[in-house]
């Protein structure tokens, strides 16, 4: 057999491929199906009924709600950022990159912390919200800008690169052209980086749906009122209620599976596009 | 005048100037090049002009408006990118009909209009079976024709071309830079258009204006420039020139290569630059101090290299039985040459 220099042998290549769907087998696979049995293991109707729990419920409208805000906020916020910073040089430019990737290196649970400094009970803010009648912590507000933090990153940091590697020179062939600022972007800019922005809402939602650590300590654990699923699950949970736990665990994973089949099928029609070049 | 600048100025932070103080005035109907070195500020100059480049000071008239606050969009004028800047998720006839399409209701003509004027420039371009391609499936010479057509859709009557040619093969360009030309006149266009190639500018315009580090060296009809450049840098710059150091005393000049009779000068005292094109250097052979060390007999003039002291001069010369074996002894006659001041650096 002839061997390219940066070939291995079939016998050092099929035990590399087998550890690697060994470990994903044992660390992604696995998880998922215990969840998915745990869920069914007294039946479809003991789950269904737990699914039907007023407090699941309640907390699977919060997770969809809280995703329905910080998702689109991002969106918005991300596409502004990254085309800031790839359209224009000025004074802050890189510190402003780095704060983009802030929440990805802070831990998730002082994402939480902040807010709860900023307008907690005994915080910065907390004492003239409270009389203004405003609750930010323990509520859905905190629930809010918590998730907003933690999944800031996504949209932007996946159109950055895309933005800068494409370049202004087709917005400004369509300014010259005569589009005025709205035009360019709907007509030019959008156009060249939906994919891009797609893939990053995929992911910001995902996030935000499965975040745990930030919502944990604004939540203030409710049930019923403040309790997102995450929170829902870990209390079910300490309750030693395995099915209405993994129940809902099973539903967000079943989110997650989606989100990912999305994403799949995204990276696949892209792959068709460029096969077609 | 179709376009007047006056004094403009601009520095990108903390840099040289990339416009120093340049005043243009470009005719109606006229087709004028920016040639110059890349760094000259002649891309500077022409995004200034579209609205995509803001100057520090001076002015900036088109058809006589002012174009101070004037945005990019309201200017009207086509502009042909170097890289052509296609949108590459429209097909060519959506690329070309933008323009178009982008107008305020009120100005915006019917589709089927649209769709007949994509069609014409389609055709003017002679690209009518590629409508429905996009840029990627079509080659380098075909974008550069869509990027015109797409600029000529909105009917500008001033076009701003940059570095046209820049990404096409020889032969492509110099089929293009023809038609280009017959096109701008068939069409009655005023052009300005950006090079670094003395050979297309030269020969495709009427006047050429020579930047330089963001000034003008020189503007003139293509022949003037280059039988009477008004500095050793546009000398330089315009065809092949070989340069001779010397220095001027009592209105004569001295060269400082061995064997070279000096020459009558009405320039200034001190040390100056003869400059002279290959072919206009006579060669006197059979004396001298120089010698002749090769001779290369292929196309219509010889090539010629010729030693003197230290130095190798090749010239040109046509082939009329002189005897030029190398070894002989020869002289150069540099009375064609054109004086200048020693530069000062820049």
């Amino acid at each position: 057999m002839n061997l390219q220099p940066t070939q291995e042998a079939a016998g050092t290549r099929a035990a590399l491929i087998t550890l690697t769907l060994l470990l994903l087998g044992l660390f992604l696979v696995l998880p998922v199906l215990v969840v998915f049995s745990q869920a069914l293991s007294h039946g479809v109707a003991a789950s269904w009924a737990a699914l039907g729990d007023p407090d699941a419920l309640a907390s699977i409208r919060l997770t969809l709600l809280v995703a329905a805000i910080s998702v689109p906020l991002n969106t918005v916020c991300g596409v502004a950022a990254a085309w800031c910073i790839s359209r224009f040089r000025f004074p802050g430019r890189a510190l402003l990159v780095t704060l983009i990737e802030l929440p990805f290196s802070v831990s998730p649970v002082i994402s939480g912390l902040v807010w709860v400094l900023l307008f907690g009970a005994n915080g910065w803010f907390g004492p003239l919200l409270a009389r203004a009648g405003l609750h930010i912590i323990f509520a859905v507000p905190g629930l809010v800008l918590a998730t907003v933090f933690v999944t800031l990153p996504f949209v932007a940091r996946t159109l950055l690169p895309l933005m800068q590697a494409q370049g202004a020179l087709e917005e400004e062939a369509a300014v010259t052209l005569g589009a005025h600022g709205w035009q360019v972007f709907r007509h030019v800019t959008l156009p060249n980086i939906r994919w891009g922005l797609l893939y990053g809402v995929l992911l910001c939602n995902a996030r935000a749906m499965g975040e745990f650590g930030a919502a944990a300590v604004v939540s203030g654990h409710i049930r019923g009122q403040t309790n997102t699923m995450p929170l829902q699950i870990e209390a079910l949970f300490n309750d030693y209620d395995w099915v209405g736990a993994f129940t809902i665990a099973a539903l967000l994973s079943l989110l997650a599976l989606l989100t990912l089949a999305a994403k799949m099928l995204l990276e696949w029609r892209i792959g068709l596009k460029e096969a077609a070049r | 005048m179709t376009v007047e600048l006056q004094d403009l100025r601009k520095r990108y932070d903390g840099r040289v100037p990339a416009l120093d103080g340049v005043s243009l005035s470009v005719a109606p109907g006229e087709f004028m090049a920016l040639l110059g070195p890349s760094g000259s500020g002649k891309t500077t100059l022409l995004r200034a002009v579209a609205g995509l480049e803001f100057v520090d000071s001076g002015s900036i008239r088109v058809f006589g408006r002012d174009m101070d606050g004037v945005p990019a969009r309201a200017r009207g004028v086509g502009f042909v990118f170097q890289s052509y800047a296609l949108f590459r998720h429209m097909s060519v006839a959506e690329n070309i009909g933008f323009g178009l399409r982008m107008r305020p209701r009120a100005r915006r003509p019917a589709r089927t209009e649209i769709a007949r004027r994509v069609r014409e420039l389609l055709d003017l371009m002679g690209i009518g079976e590629l409508a429905n391609r996009l840029p990627e499936q079509i080659s380098g010479g075909q974008r550069q024709r869509v990027a015109l057509a797409r600029a000529l859709a909105i009917e500008p009557q001033l076009l701003l071309l940059d570095e046209p040619f820049g990404a096409l093969d020889a032969q492509v360009r110099k089929e293009l830079r023809l038609w280009l030309r017959a096109l701008h006149d068939r069409l009655g266009l005023t052009s300005l258009f950006v090079t670094h190639d003395q050979a297309e500018a030269l020969e495709m315009s009427d006047r050429v204006a020579v930047l330089r580090a963001g000034r003008i060296e020189q503007v003139d009809a293509p022949d003037r420039l280059y039988a009477e450049p008004s500095s050793a840098f546009v000398h330089g710059f315009l065809g092949e020139s070989l340069r001779f150091a010397c220095v001027v005393a009592e209105g004569v000049a001295h060269f400082s290569d061995p064997g070279l009779a000096p020459m009558p000068t009405n320039q200034k005292p001190g040390p100056a630059v003869a400059l002279i094109r290959p072919h206009e250097i006579q060669l006197l052979p059979g004396h001298g101090a120089g010698h002749i060390e090769s001779v290369h007999a292929t196309g219509p003039l010889h090539r010629i290299g010729v030693r003197l002291g230290p130095r190798l001069v090749e010239l040109l010369a046509p082939a009329n039985g002189l005897a030029l074996a190398p070894g002989n002894p020869c002289t150069l006659d540099l009375s064609r040459a054109r004086l200048y001041p020693e530069e000062s650096p820049r």
